[in-house]
C-alpha cells in the first residue's frame, strides 16, 4: 500500500509548529496581496480578452506584440497560451462601444503580421459589468462562509464553528496569496474554484469533526487533545483516499483539459492539499485551544 | 441496512434505468425515434457562438420626453393666457416662472389626474412626473415611476426591434431575453460573424428625410456630416418624413450604375407628404440622413408621388442588405451599447469538447483504478456505483435539458473524483466495526449506519456552495454548480442505495466466509 501509515500519530504535538507556519503563510500571503495585488482578468477589470491563433505557424510573439503596441490601445498583455501557435491577448480599452473594434484589431492585426488570424475566443467586459461580477465573486465566497459557518453551528457547536472557519479562512487566503504571488489570472471560474475549495476542505473537516463528537460522548475521561488525535487517525485513511482521488480527477483536467481550464484546476489542487491539512492542523487545534470537551457537547441534547 | 424491500428494489432499478435512458439518447443523432428525447445542451463555450449583452441608454430619450413636456407646458399656458417666463429644460429639468397668483391655477392643473402634461399611474398610485416651487420658480422632473415608465417602454421596444433584427439575419435558435431593468441578453449559438449582428444592434436606425438649407447657417438648420467623409452640411431641422413612415426596404441593383442601393416604401401618410415636399422643392438637394449621419444628399429632379424611392450612398451590396432589414425593423427608441461580449469560435468549442472528454475518461480510470486498488471487490462495487453515478448525472442533465457547459464538464470530472468520497467513508467505517464485530453482516450493518452523518455532513457542505455559486455564479461558472450540485445528488442515490444493494448481495452470499476476506 502506498499510503500504509500507522494509526497513532500524535497530531497534537505538531499543533504549536504548524500553527505557526499556518500564521506565517497567511501573513505572507496578506502581505503580497497588499503589495503585489491581484492580477484580475478581464471579468474582474474589464476590457478585452482574444484567444487566437495565426494561420501562418511562423509569427513570432514579439511580432504580435509590435502590431498591438502600434494600435495604441493602451495596456497590452500577450502570451503564449495552450498550443504551439495559439495566443492570448489582454487589452485594457478605456472605451469600446465601437462595434468594429475586433473586426478592425483582426484587419490590422493580419496586415502587419502578414497572416489571416483566427480569434477563437473573445471576451469584452465593459467597467460597469466587471464591477458587478467583482462585486458579486466576493459576494458569493462571503455568503458561502458564511452558510459554512451558521451550518457547522447548527450541527455542532460554537467550537467547532470556528474551528472550520478559522480553517477555511486560512485555505481561502493562501491560495489566493499563491494565485496574487505568481501572478496568475484571477477570473471567474478562479472565484468558482475557491467556493469548491470552500465546500471541500469544509467537507473534510467536518467528516474529523463528526468523529471528535461521536467519541467525546464515548468517552468521557478522555483529555481533548487526545480525542482529536484518535479521531484524525481513524479518520485518517478516508481523508487521504479521498484527497488522492480528487486529485486524480484534478491532475487530468490539469494536465489533459485544455487552457482554459488550467487556472481552475490549479487552484482547485491547491486547494485539496490546503484543505486536507487544514482540517486536521488548523480546525482541530482549535477545538483543543476552545477546551471542547464532553460537556461542550452534551449540554445541546439536554 | 443491508436488507431491502422487494418495491424498494424496483424503484431503486426502476430510476436507474428511467434516467439511463434519458442519458442514451444523446448518443443518438437520430433522435426522432425518442418521442421522449431530451437532451443536454451545449453552452456557447462548446458549441461556440456569441453572448451579448447590451443596455438601453434612456437618458436621450428622457431629455427627448422632457422636450416634448416643454412644448406642451407652452400650449398650455398660451391657451389659457398664463403669463410665464423663463421655460428652460436644463439638467433634466424643466424650470419656468409664473406669477404668483398663477402658480395655484397651475399646481390644481398638473395634479389632475386627467391632465394631459402629467400623467398619473394608477398602479403605482403616483405622477409621472414631479414638481418642487422656490419662490415663484417652479421645477418639474421625471418622478421614480416615470423614469421607470419610460425604461420600461424602452427596454420592451428595444427587446421587439432587436428581435426583429436577429430573426431577420436568421441565426439558430437566438434566446433574447430581457436582464434586469435596461438590459437585453442575446445568445447567439453556432454564429459565425457576431460583428454583423453587432454592427446591427449598434445602430438606432433613426433615418429622416430633410431638406438641405439654403442659408448659410440659422436657426432652422444644423451642420451634419456625412458618414464616410468628414464633409458637411447645413440641414433644414424639419423633418419631412421620418423611419416610421416606411413600410418595406430592400436592396437592389440600379440599372445603370449597377450600383448597390435600398429601395424603400412609404405607407400613405409618408408618401403624401414625400410627394408634397418633392414637388414643392423640386431642384433642391434631399439629404438622407441616419442616425446623425447623412447617408446621402441626392438632387430632386423630379416629384415623387408613387410613395417609392431608393437610397442611393457608397453601398457593397451586403451594406445595403443590412441598411434595408435595420429600416423594416424600425428605429431604436434609445441607443443599445455592448456592455459584455464573449465569443467563442466553432473550433475552439470543439477542441474544449474533446480535451474535456478526454480528460474526464482518463480522470475516470484513474479513480477505477485506485479504488480497485485499495478495495479489491468493494472497489469493483464502488466503481460500479460511480458509473452509474455518471449515467444518473447525464440523465437528469438530460431530463432537465440543463446547459453544460466547459467548467461544467471539469464539474462532472471533480464529481467523479469525490463522489467515491461516500463509498470511502463508508468502506472505511465498515474496516473499523469489523475489528468490534463478530458477523460480516453486523459490521456492514453499521458501517453504513455510522457513517450516514459523516456522509451527509460531508456531501451538504458542498452542495451549499454549488447552490450559492448556481445563484451567484454567471454564465460558464453556473454550468458547473449545475453539475456538481447535481452530482452530488446523484452521489447520495448510488451510494446509498445501489452501492448499498450489491454490498449487501456481496456479504449475505459471504456471510459464513471469514471477514478478513470481504475487505
Amino acid at each position: 500500500m502506498i499510503l500504509k501509515i500507522s494509526k497513532d500519530i500524535k497530531f497534537s504535538n505538531y499543533y504549536k509548529k504548524l500553527n505557526l507556519l499556518s500564521l506565517s503563510l497567511i501573513i505572507l500571503s496578506i502581505l503580497v496581496l497588499l503589495f503585489k495585488g491581484l492580477n484580475l482578468g478581464v471579468d474582474f477589470k474589464g476590457g478585452t480578452l482574444i484567444e487566437m491563433r495565426p494561420e501562418s505557424s511562423q509569427v513570432g510573439i514579439s511580432e504580435i506584440r509590435q502590431s498591438f503596441i502600434k494600435m495604441n490601445l493602451g495596456d497590452i498583455n500577450v502570451k503564449k497560451f495552450g498550443k504551439e501557435n495559439d495566443y492570448l491577448v489582454k487589452i485594457e480599452v478605456k472605451k469600446s462601444t465601437d462595434e468594429n473594434f475586433i473586426l478592425s484589431i483582426n484587419k490590422k492585426l493580419s496586415s502587419d503580421i502578414g497572416s489571416q488570424v483566427n480569434f477563437r475566443r473573445v471576451e469584452n467586459v465593459g467597467p460597469k459589468v466587471s464591477n458587478e461580477l467583482l462585486k458579486s465573486g466576493l459576494l458569493a465566497i462571503c455568503l458561502s462562509l458564511a452558510a459554512m459557518l451558521f451550518y457547522i453551528w447548527i450541527r455542532f457547536e460554537w467550537q467547532f464553528s470556528i474551528g472550520a472557519i478559522v480553517a477555511l479562512l486560512h485555505d481561502v487566503t493562501i491560495t489566493v496569496g499563491i494565485f496574487s504571488f505568481l501572478s496568475y489570472e484571477i477570473n471567474l471560474s478562479i472565484v468558482a474554484a475557491i467556493l469548491t475549495i470552500v465546500g471541500y476542505s469544509m467537507n473534510d473537516t467536518v467528516v474529523i469533526f463528526d468523529r471528535v463528537r461521536e467519541n467525546l460522548k464515548k468517552y468521557s475521561k478522555i483529555s481533548i487533545s487526545d480525542i482529536s488525535n484518535q479521531s484524525t487517525n481513524e479518520t485518517l485513511s478516508r481523508t487521504l483516499i479521498t484527497s488522492v482521488t480528487t486529485l486524480l480527477a484534478l491532475f487530468s483536467i490539469y494536465i489533459f483539459g485544455g487552457a482554459i481550464l488550467k487556472g481552475f484546476s490549479f487552484a482547485m489542487i491547491i486547494g485539496v492539499f490546503v484543505g486536507t491539512y487544514s482540517s486536521i492542523f488548523v480546525a482541530m487545534p482549535i477545538l483543543n485551544y476552545t477546551k471542547v470537551s464532553q460537556k461542550t457537547i452534551l449540554k445541546k441534547e439536554d | 441496512m443491508l436488507y431491502f424491500s422487494k418495491i424498494k428494489l424496483l424503484t431503486i432499478y426502476l430510476i436507474i434505468i428511467f434516467l439511463s435512458f434519458f442519458a442514451s439518447t444523446n448518443f443518438y443523432s437520430d433522435k426522432e425515434i425518442f418521442f421522449l428525447s431530451k437532451n443536454i445542451n451545449l453552452g456557447l463555450d462548446l458549441q461556440g457562438g456569441s453572448y451579448l449583452l447590451l443596455e438601453v441608454d434612456a437618458k436621450p430619450l428622457v431629455n427627448q420626453r422632457l422636450q416634448q413636456k416643454v412644448i406642451k407646458l407652452r400650449n398650455y399656458f398660451e391657451k389659457n393666457n398664463i403669463k410665464y417666463k423663463k421655460l428652460i429644460l436644463k439638467d433634466k429639468k424643466i424650470n419656468f416662472i409664473l406669477n404668483y397668483n398663477n402658480i395655484k391655477e397651475f399646481e390644481e392643473y398638473f395634479l389632475n389626474k386627467d391632465n394631459d402634461i402629467n400623467y398619473y399611474y394608477n398602479n403605482y398610485r403616483s405622477y409621472e412626473m414631479k414638481y418642487s416651487i422656490k419662490n415663484n420658480d417652479i421645477f418639474i422632473e421625471y418622478s421614480k415611476f416615470g423614469l421607470i415608465e419610460i425604461n420600461n417602454s424602452a427596454v420592451s421596444r428595444s427587446l421587439e426591434i432587436v428581435r426583429k433584427r436577429i430573426d431577420e439575419v436568421g441565426t439558430k435558435e437566438p434566446t433574447i431575453i430581457r436582464s434586469g431593468n435596461d438590459r437585453i441578453l442575446i445568445e447567439l449559438p453556432g454564429l459565425d460573424d457576431p460583428d454583423r449582428i453587432k454592427k446591427l444592434l449598434g445602430k438606432t436606425a433613426n433615418l429622416t428625410f430633410r431638406l438641405v438649407s439654403d442659408e448659410d447657417s440659422g436657426f432652422g438648420s444644423e451642420l451634419i456630416s456625412f458618414e464616410d467623409s468628414d464633409e458637411k452640411l447645413n440641414i433644414n431641422k424639419r423633418i419631412i418624413v421620418s423611419g416610421d413612415n416606411l413600410i418595406n426596404a430592400k436592396p437592389s441593383l440600379d440599372n445603370q450604375t449597377n450600383q448597390a442601393t435600398v429601395s424603400f416604401t412609404f405607407d400613405r401618410v409618408g408618401a403624401k407628404k414625400f410627394g408634397r415636399a418633392t414637388t414643392d422643392n423640386v431642384g433642391k438637394q434631399l439629404a438622407i440622413i441616419l442616425d446623425g449621419k447623412i447617408i446621402s444628399a441626392p438632387q430632386i429632379r423630379e416629384p415623387i408621388l408613387g410613395g417609392n424611392g431608393q437610397i442611393t450612398g457608397n453601398f457593397t451590396f451586403q451594406s445595403a442588405t443590412d441598411l434595408a432589414l435595420l429600416l423594416r425593423s424600425g428605429a431604436l427608441p434609445a441607443p443599445l451599447n455592448i456592455i459584455e461580449e464573449r465569443t467563442v469560435g466553432p473550433d475552439l468549442g470543439e477542441d474544449s469538447i474533446k480535451s474535456g472528454a478526454f480528460s474526464l475518461l482518463i480522470g475516470f480510470l484513474l479513480v477505477i483504478a485506485y479504488m480497485i486498488y485499495k478495495y479489491r471487490l468493494l472497489g469493483v462495487i464502488a466503481d460500479l456505483a460511480l458509473i452509474v453515478n455518471l449515467i444518473l448525472l447525464v440523465g437528469i442533465l438530460s431530463v432537465l435539458e440543463a446547459t453544460l457547459t466547459l467548467p461544467g464538464i471539469a464539474g462532472i470530472i471533480l464529481t467523479v473524483g469525490m463522489a467515491v468520497d461516500a463509498n470511502v467513508l463508508i468502506f472505511e467505517r465498515i474496516k473499523e466495526e469489523k475489528r468490534n464485530e463478530n458477523s460480516n453482516i453486523h459490521a456492514f450493518d453499521m458501517g453504513y449506519k455510522k457513517a450516514q452523518s459523516a456522509v451527509l455532513d460531508a456531501n451538504i457542505t458542498t452542495l451549499i456552495s454549488a447552490i450559492i455559486l448556481f445563484f451567484l455564479g454567471s454564465g460558464p461558472v453556473k454550468g458547473f454548480a449545475v453539475t456538481i450540485g447535481i452530482g452530488i445528488v446523484t452521489t447520495l442515490f448510488s451510494a446509498y442505495f445501489f452501492a448499498r444493494h450489491l454490498t449487501s448481495y456481496y456479504v449475505l452470499k459471504n456471510k459464513n466466509k471469514d471477514k478478513d476476506i470481504l475487505i
